[in-house]
């Protein structure tokens, strides 16, 4: 029988950890948002015409979603479930009636709902600075949860991994953060030297933002159909290590 | 068949990662509704074996049961049974208390109840701190919470490691009521101690573990008595150097004014009172009387020793 009441509680209780730091939660993707848009938007952007038929400030405001999601999922997760590692408080999720399952319900569904949450906002500030006409509302949430989850089971996997705070923080700032910055966020990968754009494949990141956009203005920088299975070898891949923590007990029992 | 024992555990080895064996081969049934104490010096092996029964550790061999079903394959019906005080005091420290232990119902799979939870922060002292913060409690409150969050689900059987460290005399008293309560209660309560004297006073039976062996498990009145010698100690009005020959019967020791006799409380007559009788008619006067049972931490001492 699945424990719906535990996974309630962990997910409330997750809830409630990031309500303390609401302001803060709120505020910077609001502040940093209107930031690039002033800088990147209408500094820059005065002086780029348009990226595929689209206004540059326009263009840029999938990236920038997705930028917010990328790290906010990874930073969520992993400290929702490092620190009760941290703490030692993890003793009572493992001594509970709860299966590894239930645990990665509350945790990651937790911190993907923050997520969905954030990026969410930042869509609402955008639209202060441009004029939105999302061509496929549906992918487009469809993108955002999908993303929102696959990172924070990433950000899961990291939580469990790292066993210092420093880790946890490394990884967003210079594994997640470059990616999302080179995956396209603020140009079109088509707008790279041949080179450029071969290597670039290589970057998860921009399968999520190519298909992040089309959701927006029907052009993409790979086909959706590609974006898709990539997203979903990600997710995969995800999926099958936290399953093989879980069966080895790694990093959680001794 | 009447099976009255709530856990059994069979063959039971741990071996940590490192290759160390923390328990080797331990057997150990505990019966429903007793209080059971494991006693073991340091390392012994106490939180490790808790550990496994409650679903932090992985058994490396062996079978352990809970109310009938098996640890591993059963963990959920298992789990939900227990409840664990563990040794160490890790909180949540921006938690309030109320909150902290209203969690802990919820991972157990249960409804939330609040009179149930007012109750149990009223019985443990604990109402007026409900709204604190666990960061600002202090470590005999912060205790206390900790044994709530066990106790918030209910459980049938309680686990405390070693609860009572850390905690002032006082509130080690209403602790031991409550744990009398509880058994009271039907619940099943084994605990870890350091504090012998704490064994000696609440349990029904006690375990000896050291270095992973579980070493003696006995009725706690039993390995009183079985191994419990008396000490008579009279204290003599004035030295003296030797006593009267009608005296050399009685298995005596003299020590300027101390007189210690040695007796076994179970024999039918202790010889206490002709002892008494004889020191009178020699015209001995003695200030002062007092008999003393060798303590279990004395026997403790002896068992890990012969070892
Ligand atoms: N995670 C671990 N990895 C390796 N060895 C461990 C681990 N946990 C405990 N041990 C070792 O296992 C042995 C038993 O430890 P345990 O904590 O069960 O002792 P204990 O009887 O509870 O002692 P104490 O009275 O000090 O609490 C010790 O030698 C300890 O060093
Ligand atoms: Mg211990």
């Amino acid at each position: 029988m699945i424990n719906f009441q535990a996974i309630k509680t962990i997910y409330l209780f997750e809830m409630a950890r990031m309500k303390r730091t609401l302001g803060q939660s709120v505020a910077s993707p609001v502040i940093s948002t209107s930031l690039y848009f002033v800088v990147f938007g209408s500094a820059i952007g005065s002086r780029i015409n348009e990226v595929e038929g689209v206004s540059y400030a326009s263009f840029i405001v999938p990236g920038l979603i997705m930028l917010s999601v990328l790290t906010n999922s990874v930073t969520n997760a992993s400290f929702g479930i490092y620190l009760p590692r941290f703490a030692g408080t993890i003793y009572e999720i493992l001594s509970a009636p709860i299966s590894y399952v239930e645990i990665l319900i509350g945790y990651v569904g937790a911190a993907a709902t923050k997520s969905i949450i954030v990026g969410t906002l930042i869509l609402a500030t955008a639209t202060l600075f441009v004029d939105l006409n999302i061509q496929h509302p549906f992918w487009m949430l469809f993108f955002l949860f999908l993303t929102s989850i696959t990172f924070s089971l990433l950000g899961f996997i990291i939580g469990v991994w790292a066993d210092n705070f420093e880790k946890i923080q490394i990884i967003p700032l210079l594994v997640i953060t470059p990616l999302a910055f080179l995956g396209g966020s603020f140009y079109s990968i088509k707008m790279l030297p041949p080179l450029w754009q071969k290597i670039s494949m290589a970057n998860p990141v921009v399968y999520l933002i190519s298909g992040f956009r089309w959701s927006f203005y029907n052009t993409a920088d790979v086909s959706l159909n590609v974006s898709l299975i990539m997203i979903s070898l990600f997710l995969i891949v995800c999926l099958a290590t936290v399953r093989w923590i879980f069966k080895t007990g790694y990093r959680f029992k001794s | 068949m009447k099976n009255n024992s709530i856990i059994e555990i069979k063959q039971l080895c741990k071996t940590y990662a490192g290759g160390f064996k923390a328990l080797k081969s331990v057997n150990l049934k505990i019966n429903k509704g007793e209080i059971f104490a494991l006693l073991g010096p340091n390392g012994a092996g106490k939180t490790t074996m808790i550990s496994i029964i409650c679903g932090i550790s992985n058994p490396s061999e062996g079978q352990v049961t809970v109310g009938g079903h098996d640890i591993l394959s059963d963990y959920k019906k298992t789990r939900s049974l227990i409840g664990l005080v563990p040794q160490e005091l890790n909180t949540d420290a921006f938690e309030s208390v109320w909150n902290t232990v209203c969690f802990s119902r919820g991972l157990f799979g249960k409804k939330p109840n609040p009179q149930y939870i007012e109750q149990l922060l009223k019985d443990l002292s604990l109402w007026d701190k409900k709204d604190n913060p666990m960061m600002t409690l202090s470590g005999g409150m912060k205790r206390r919470v900790m044994i709530a969050k066990a106790l918030s689900h209910e459980p049938e059987v309680l686990f405390l490691d070693e609860p009572t460290a850390g905690v002032d005399v006082e509130l080690r008293k209403d602790m031991w009521q409550q744990v009398r309560k509880l058994r009271e209660a039907g619940v099943t309560i084994i605990l870890t101690t350091h504090y012998i004297e704490e064994a000696e006073e609440m349990a029904d039976r006690v375990g000896v573990i050291n270095q992973g062996e579980l070493i003696l498990v006995e009725e706690k009145d039993q390995l009183m008595q079985k191994m419990g010698s008396k000490k008579l100690t009279i204290e003599l009005s004035e030295n003296h150097q030797k006593l009267p020959s009608s005296l050399s019967s009685f298995n005596l020791e003299l020590n300027k004014n101390i007189l210690t006799y040695n007796f076994d409380s179970k024999k039918e007559d202790s010889g206490i009172c002709s002892l008494l009788e004889e020191l009178v008619k020699n015209n001995i006067r003695f200030n002062d009387i007092n008999t003393q049972k060798s303590s279990l931490e004395e026997i403790f001492v002896a068992l890990v020793h012969k070892q």
